[in-house]
């Protein structure tokens, strides 16, 4: 286990600093930020001082071991547009983000998985085929097209919700969150449904495939013949086994969701930091995306090797290491 | 993979297709092309399939304006209604126009091109790209195996979108960038599904026979191994044409794919887009429609060529 784990962490390590190269030689290559930055009138003297400030002149191997050195540091550099530093940018934004995101696995589960269920057990039904179809569509449909219907439907045609924005917020534990007014939570169910839809269609066809293999099983004849009634074998029994596949699954796919978000808050103006990352490709705010990019493959690291622990203290079977 | 753990049936196609038995070969695929039109969905989505690629390929003689010639279009015709005409009453904006005046429909023709055309491009290299390098490593094996398959492991354990935006931050816009990220996306799956069918076969008698006859390596690779496992993956690949042409799509439509030169039906939409909220929704709302109408297709066609070809599912 211990030999495992510090493999695997020197192992993230290495695809870290590859990734920074990577990223940091090829953003530095787009654009020149200083044309967007800078008055079109600034005379040369203007525009060499603001490159100088920037430290836009400097090689770009240097430019690389600074950043590195700061990176160390905590520090990813300065926005050019916010003139803030930009780590403290996405993480202003993070909560955002993560707000959407568990709203919307929750959704998926909570939605999901009865409806697999259902699905699972009137398989031969007309709801059950509408359920299937349901979630064929989830799976193809692209996120983005859904989010805009969302919006002519129920923001343009119906005026039932709002289509961009967080609402009125309110402090929680120092994090500003949507959930806990209504106004927020009004902002917070358009964009959190879209978000949702992908892993709802997932958790239906999981949970489905769970029910129809569980009802074959043997104990749920025993448990029939002991007389239970078919909620309680359901409800409990079957329920309980198909539990840990599904939501296994679903939360190795959280990473996803706040990949995807990227998506949803643009559709919908969510202030995360999906939203801003895109913002900042626009106007070529280097260290915005370069930190974004590092944060978010980070973040994917990390609940990669999670998933991985987790996965073998639930299933002995399991070996960590190497698979040949 | 599950599929390196499941016996792989004979291969219909192999056993039939080496030209000793034409009269059979034909059978076959007439009883695979009925087996096909058996589903109605599938036989509807091939059909509206087929008609767009028709529409896609003709583009210049079928549309009624060209979009991209500013001669033909006028801005007093901007933001009409779907089935407005012009002020002289000589054309029909079926689907209305755009806050150019561009016609919607011939703006959709062309965009149904461009986004075809990558779609299938992009997938088509990232087939043959990582089909040749899963071949490769496989049969290298040791340590270039083992690390090529590393690097597709952790590819494939980031979101497309996510690897995708990487990219096109690195690489910029432009119609060869978005190309080249599409196929960087796609490569690993067929790296990795190529390696486990390869698995499969080499252990298969023909192999031997070709190993006894001494033919070299490469030859047994290339001429003997790889035909038998490239059916299946091309059946897949259809189906990801889907994913590729969504992916693009949403790409394009968060400004990072395509230049505003050569709109696909994402950025199309996402020109709509701040329109809607004005009520001029028809602007992205049919190339939406379009886009959706593509996917779904490809997805019914790809799905039932999945199930009619893939002797494995056969009960």
């Amino acid at each position: 286990m211990l030999a495992f784990l510090i493999r695997r962490i020197s192992q993230s390590a290495i695809v870290l600093l590859v990734m920074s190269m990577l990223v940091f030689v090829g953003v530095f290559y787009i654009g020149n930020p200083i044309d967007i930055m800078i008055a079109p009138d600034a005379t040369p003297a203007e525009y060499a001082r603001a490159v100088k400030e920037l430290g836009l002149d400097k090689p770009m191997l240097t430019q690389y071991w600074i950043f590195l050195k700061d990176a160390v540091h905590g520090d990813l550099g300065n926005s050019f547009v916010y003139n803030e530093p930009a780590l403290k940018l996405i993480l202003q934004r993070m909560p955002a983000t993560m707000e959407l995101a568990v709203t919307a696995m929750l959704m998926a589960v909570f939605i999901g998985i009865p409806l697999g269920m259902l699905a699972g057990i009137k398989h031969d039904t007309m709801l059950g085929r509408s359920i299937m179809r349901f979630s064929i569509l989830g799976f193809s449909l692209p996120t983005f097209w859904v989010g805009l219907m969302f919006i002519i439907l129920f923001s343009v045609q119906l005026g039932w919700l709002p289509s961009g924005g967080r609402g009125t917020t309110v402090e929680l534990l120092g994090v500003p969150v949507s959930f806990l007014t209504w106004d927020g939570i009004q902002h917070l169910i358009l964009p959190a449904m879209n978000l949702a839809l992908f892993k709802t269609s997932l958790a239906i066809r999981l949970s489905r495939a769970g029910v129809q293999e569980n009802l074959q099983m043997d104990y749920v004849k025993f448990a029939k013949a002991k007389g239970l009634s078919n909620t309680r074998i359901i409800g409990l029994h079957v329920m309980k086994n198909i539990m840990i596949p599904v939501i296994t699954v679903l939360g190795m796919e959280f990473g996803g969701l706040i990949a995807f978000a990227v998506v949803t808050e643009t559709i919908f103006s969510w202030p995360g930091m999906g939203k801003l990352v895109i913002d900042s490709i626009g106007v070529l705010d280097r260290p915005v995306i370069v930190a974004y990019l590092l944060i978010t493959v980070t973040m994917f690291i990390i609940i990669n090797l999670l998933v991985d622990i987790i996965y073998s203290i639930l299933d002995p079977r399991v070996r960590l290491g190497d698979h040949n | 993979m599950a599929d390196i753990n499941e016996v792989k049936q004979p291969d219909l196609n192999s056993v039939q297709g080496d030209g000793v038995l034409p009269m059979k070969e034909e059978s076959l695929l007439v009883q695979s092309l009925k087996e096909y039109f058996e589903s109605k969905t599938a036989a509807i989505g091939l059909i509206i399939l087929t008609v767009m690629v028709v529409v896609a390929l003709l583009a210049p003689y079928i549309s009624p304006q060209n979009p991209y010639d500013l001669m033909s279009i006028d801005i007093m015709d901007s933001k009409l209604e779907p089935g407005s005409k012009t002020m002289d009453e000589s054309t029909t904006f079926l689907l209305g126009t755009d806050s150019q005046g561009r016609d919607m429909l011939s703006s959709i023709i062309y965009g149904l091109r461009i986004s075809l055309g990558v779609g299938v491009l992009s997938t088509v290299i990232a087939l043959i790209i990582g089909s040749i390098i899963g071949l490769w490593a496989s049969f290298i094996g040791g340590r270039t195996d083992s690390f090529i398959m590393r690097v597709v492991d952790l590819q494939l354990s980031f979101p497309a979108i996510l690897v995708a935006l990487i990219l096109l931050a690195v690489l910029g816009k432009g119609i060869d960038k978005i190309i080249l990220s599409l196929v960087i996306v796609q490569w690993a799956y067929y790296a990795r599904a190529i390696r486990s069918n390869v698995l499969v076969e080499r252990r298969k008698e023909y192999v031997e026979a070709a190993k006894c006859l001494g033919l070299p390596q490469r030859r047994i690779m290339f001429g003997h191994v790889l035909p038998n496992c490239m059916p299946e993956l091309i059946v897949i690949s259809t189906v990801k044409v889907a994913g590729a042409i969504a992916l693009e799509a949403t790409l394009s439509f968060l400004g990072l794919g395509m230049p505003i030169t050569e709109p696909s039906l994402g950025l199309l939409i996402a020109n709509g887009f701040k329109y809607m909220q004005s009520g001029y929704y028809w602007i992205s709302f049919y190339p939406g429609v379009a886009l959706l109408i593509l996917i779904v297709s490809i997805n019914l066609v790809g799905d039932r060529l999945r199930d009619v070809l893939n002797p494995r599912l056969k009960k």
